[in-house]
């Protein structure tokens, strides 16, 4: 059955047929050329900006540190084609004043367009959190043919379980703080019908968060797979959870080693997984993956949101770039209560987490060790760096056991700055 | 008219894309909204900009209880109200017995006229309440406002308080800027209010940009309580130890009229009208968005098989005595009027203090081993 998605955008942007999505049914499909829509303010302009301004004295994150009144009076009346806002953007960062040791973010993207409709604010946040990079005048690189890395092979012994994860945003689509349910619904259709075209090891099966039957929701939570209704309030008062779990789910391949999330904090979220150390067949896996889809996506005239400054587009300004996060959950029992670990994690551009992934501690003395860098450097480079760090801590561990002594590597080249 | 660009882009799509998947909600809102309904008022806005995607969001997403029905939708203006009476009225019908659309709500705040309430045996009635909820006419509600306008309801409403004198002279303590001694204090006294974490208000948008613009207000009594940009732009509160309901209701009708006054010199009076009377956030609380009521001891007659019947037949419900969804605590409950719409407060009030009045005799007789059947009321 057609969707009114054809006429949508065939209406919306200068192009020719679009898909049809759902049932299998595709078109040629045309590059999006979006026109930029003169879009008026939807904020009732009564009170003048100073009247507006949020009070950010108690708060600690990057949106507070960066957005001067000078910055809210130039954008609060500007609004992106599809009529997002500013004080839709800095919603959750208002809301949640933050933590005096973790700054987060403290904004998102409710759509493409915000990244440049709010780039006076955007900029100096990105430029915080991705360690000086500069949207206006760096490019961002992204490299997803594996067959560069070198090594990649962990020591059984100490690595447990490797896995890369990443996000992609389908263009055309608002991002999870804005979309209408329409178009969650048609992220839904275009990611599935996809998904769907995938072979060989990849074959998988999809599974609506509505529809889930309780046996199929036991095995995704005995696998580890399923999520959950967003609880935090970072991402609930961006408003990513709204109309739960309408359009939501969760599709993976028969062996279980690559996981797509729809429509939870990003369009997708893409995951290769294995338990052991095999980190090279893993991103192996993740690049073929995610290039297969991209090709099945296109075949129906969809693309990803990218661009050559910010690399894939993702609701949230901390992942940007490459969107990935490669890690281990590695044992280092030694090392991991010698005083110089931080130390020696951060010259690695490595960040540890908890096993049970971001915001958790660790059990025992197995860790989440990760890349803390999303963009400037591509993803062989990442996986590459992940790959180098986590032999050095294993090195670490070892000559912790023979009793010799470690040292801490020199810091790394400061890039953008 | 304040244009609504994201609405606009939403009217792109079809009904069918855009109807929310209400199959498994339990709302009054679910129960009413139908493709009709909402091909006719999924392209309306009010003034301000607020649309029926937001009234429902809370809806939405809180798909509700088996057993409690919630309402499942809120206004985010005056306006609303009307814009979407197709949504709204049958959702006041059912919320508020059948409510009609031509229907006119009489409003009486003359605390003359309530009969006795000056007696209930505080052996039993350990504490009497009333409290309601007043919008301010020319600004939108909580779940729409913007910081500029919240903060304009506070300001006016601390200029109106200031001004209150007598018995109902007091302070008015922002939530953003109040000392750690001062939180103790309001949360020893049990006055002070937090963050909401009921999905049923975040839904709606009603913490946004806490604490900004947030505040309390009580006497120094502590017997008169005001609650500034919480779920309404003003929650009012008269309360004191013990059965005098009337002395309560007397300081809430005078309290009202006090800060009423100073609003209204700033043309801002309360939001009223004839059919809805007092307007405020939840539909729920339209009319007199008056909830009077009791705390008092009935561990016997609340174990009595009729115990709900009597309550129903007299318009009362039954809380615990921690509010609105808790659990009594040594059979001592809240007790207060089931009716917001269709009924003037003086006979909310009445309702309550006849109906407490009754209940106490009946446990009384309880205590006695004899037999209340004689004394079960018809239906009011």
């Amino acid at each position: 059955m057609a969707s009114s998605f054809v006429r949508v955008l065939s209406s919306k942007r200068k192009m020719g047929i679009l898909s049809l999505v759902g049932a299998g049914s595709l078109t040629v499909g045309f590059f999006l050329n979006r026109e930029h829509v003169n879009a008026g303010s939807n904020v009732r302009r009564i009170y003048p900006a100073s009247a507006e301004y949020p009070d950010l004295r108690k708060h600690n994150n990057c949106m507070a540190s960066h957005l001067t009144p000078a910055i809210y009076a130039k954008l609060c009346d500007k609004a992106t084609p599809n009529g997002y806002t500013l004080d839709e953007a800095i919603q959750t960062g208002v809301d949640n004043p933050g933590h005096p040791f973790i700054k987060t973010v403290g904004m998102v993207a409710g759509d493409e367009e915000s990244y440049g409709v709010f780039a006076d604010l955007f900029n100096p946040v990105i430029k915080e959190r991705h360690n000086g990079y500069d949207p206006c005048n760096m490019k961002h690189p992204t490299d997803l043919d594996y067959s560069k890395i070198r090594g990649g092979l962990f020591d059984e012994k100490y690595v447990l379980s490797s896995r890369v994860r990443t996000g992609r945003s389908i263009r055309g689509l608002s991002l999870p703080p804005a979309c209408t349910r329409a178009e969650r619904r048609e992220v839904e259709r275009v990611v599935i019908d996809a998904l769907a075209g995938l072979k060989g090891d990849l074959a998988g099966k999809y599974y609506s968060l509505t529809i889930m039957t309780d046996q199929e929701q036991q095995q995704l939570i005995d696998d580890h797979f399923l999520f959950d209704k967003p609880v935090s309030p970072l991402l609930t008062c961006a408003g990513m959870a709204r109309d739960w779990p309408d359009a939501r789910g969760i599709w993976h391949n028969n062996e279980k080693t690559f996981l797509v999330w729809v429509n939870e904090e990003d369009h997708t979220r893409v995951i290769s997984m294995e338990k052991g150390g095999n980190m090279k067949r893993v991103f192996e896996r993740f690049c073929k993956g995610l290039l297969e889809v991209e090709r099945l996506i296109k075949e129906r005239g969809w693309e990803f949101m990218w661009n050559e400054n910010l690399g894939y587009i993702l609701t949230c300004p901390s992942n940007l770039g490459t969107g990935l996060r490669a890690g281990v959950h590695v044992n280092l029992p030694r090392l991991s209560k010698d005083a110089r670990f931080s130390k020696i994690l951060d010259h690695l551009r490595l960040q540890k987490r908890g096993t049970g992934g971001v915001d958790t501690a660790a059990v025992g003395s197995t860790f989440d060790i990760s890349n803390l860098d999303r963009l400037g450097q591509s993803e062989v480079q990442l996986v590459q760096t992940v790959i180098d760090g986590v032999n050095y801590l294993i090195e670490c561990e070892k000559k912790l056991e023979k009793g010799q002594d470690i040292k801490i590597p020199a810091p790394p080249i400061s890039q953008f700055k | 008219m304040a244009k609504n660009c994201h609405n606009d882009y939403k009217m792109k799509f079809s009904l069918d894309e855009e109807f929310p998947d209400l199959s498994l909600h339990n709302n009054h809102m679910a129960k009413v909204l139908n493709k009709d309904i909402y091909t006719k008022l999924r392209g309306k806005s009010t003034p301000s900009g607020f649309t029926l995607d937001d009234c429902i969001q809370t809806g939405v997403d809180n798909p509700g209880h088996p057993f409690i029905m919630t309402v499942g939708c809120v206004a985010g203006d005056e306006e609303s109200y009307e814009v979407f009476k197709e949504l709204f009225d049958p959702i006041i019908s059912d919320r508020h017995g059948g409510y009609k659309a031509t229907d006119k709500h009489l409003t009486d705040l003359n605390w003359e006229n309530l009969k006795g309430g000056d007696d209930l045996d505080p052996n039993y009635v350990l504490s009497s309440r009333v409290r309601t909820g007043r919008s301010i006419k020319g600004f939108t509600l909580p779940p729409h406002n913007s910081r500029g306008e919240r903060r304009t309801v506070e300001k006016l409403s601390i200029e109106a308080l200031k001004s209150l004198d007598g018995e109902f002279k007091g302070k008015y303590y922002p939530l953003k800027d109040m000392s750690d001694k001062e939180q103790e204090q309001l949360i020893a006294d049990h006055f002070l209010f937090d963050k909401p974490v009921s999905p049923l208000l975040l839904a709606a948008g009603m913490a946004r940009d806490w604490p900004d613009a947030r505040g309390i207000y009580h006497n120094d009594n502590k017997t008169f309580l005001v609650w500034v940009n919480e779920e309404d732009h003003l929650r009012v509160i008269s309360m004191q130890k013990g059965g005098n309901m009337k002395e309560v209701f007397k300081r809430f009708c005078v309290g009202l009229q006090k800060i009423e006054d100073v609003f209204k010199k700033h043309n801002h009076g309360f939001m009223w009208n004839e059919h809805l009377g007092y307007v405020l956030t939840c539909p729920s609380n339209l009319g007199t968005g008056l909830r009077g009521g009791v705390h008092v001891k009935l561990p016997k007659l609340s174990t009595h098989a009729k115990f709900e019947e009597i309550l129903t037949r007299l318009r009362l419900q039954k809380r615990g005595t921690g509010g609105v969804d808790t659990a009594s605590v040594g059979g001592v409950f809240d007790i207060s009027n089931a009716d917001r719409l269709g009924s003037s407060e003086v006979k909310q009030v009445q309702m309550v203090v006849d109906g407490v009045k009754l209940m106490v005799e009946m446990e009384k007789k309880l205590e006695k081993g004899e037999a209340i059947d004689g004394m079960i009321p018809a239906q009011k």
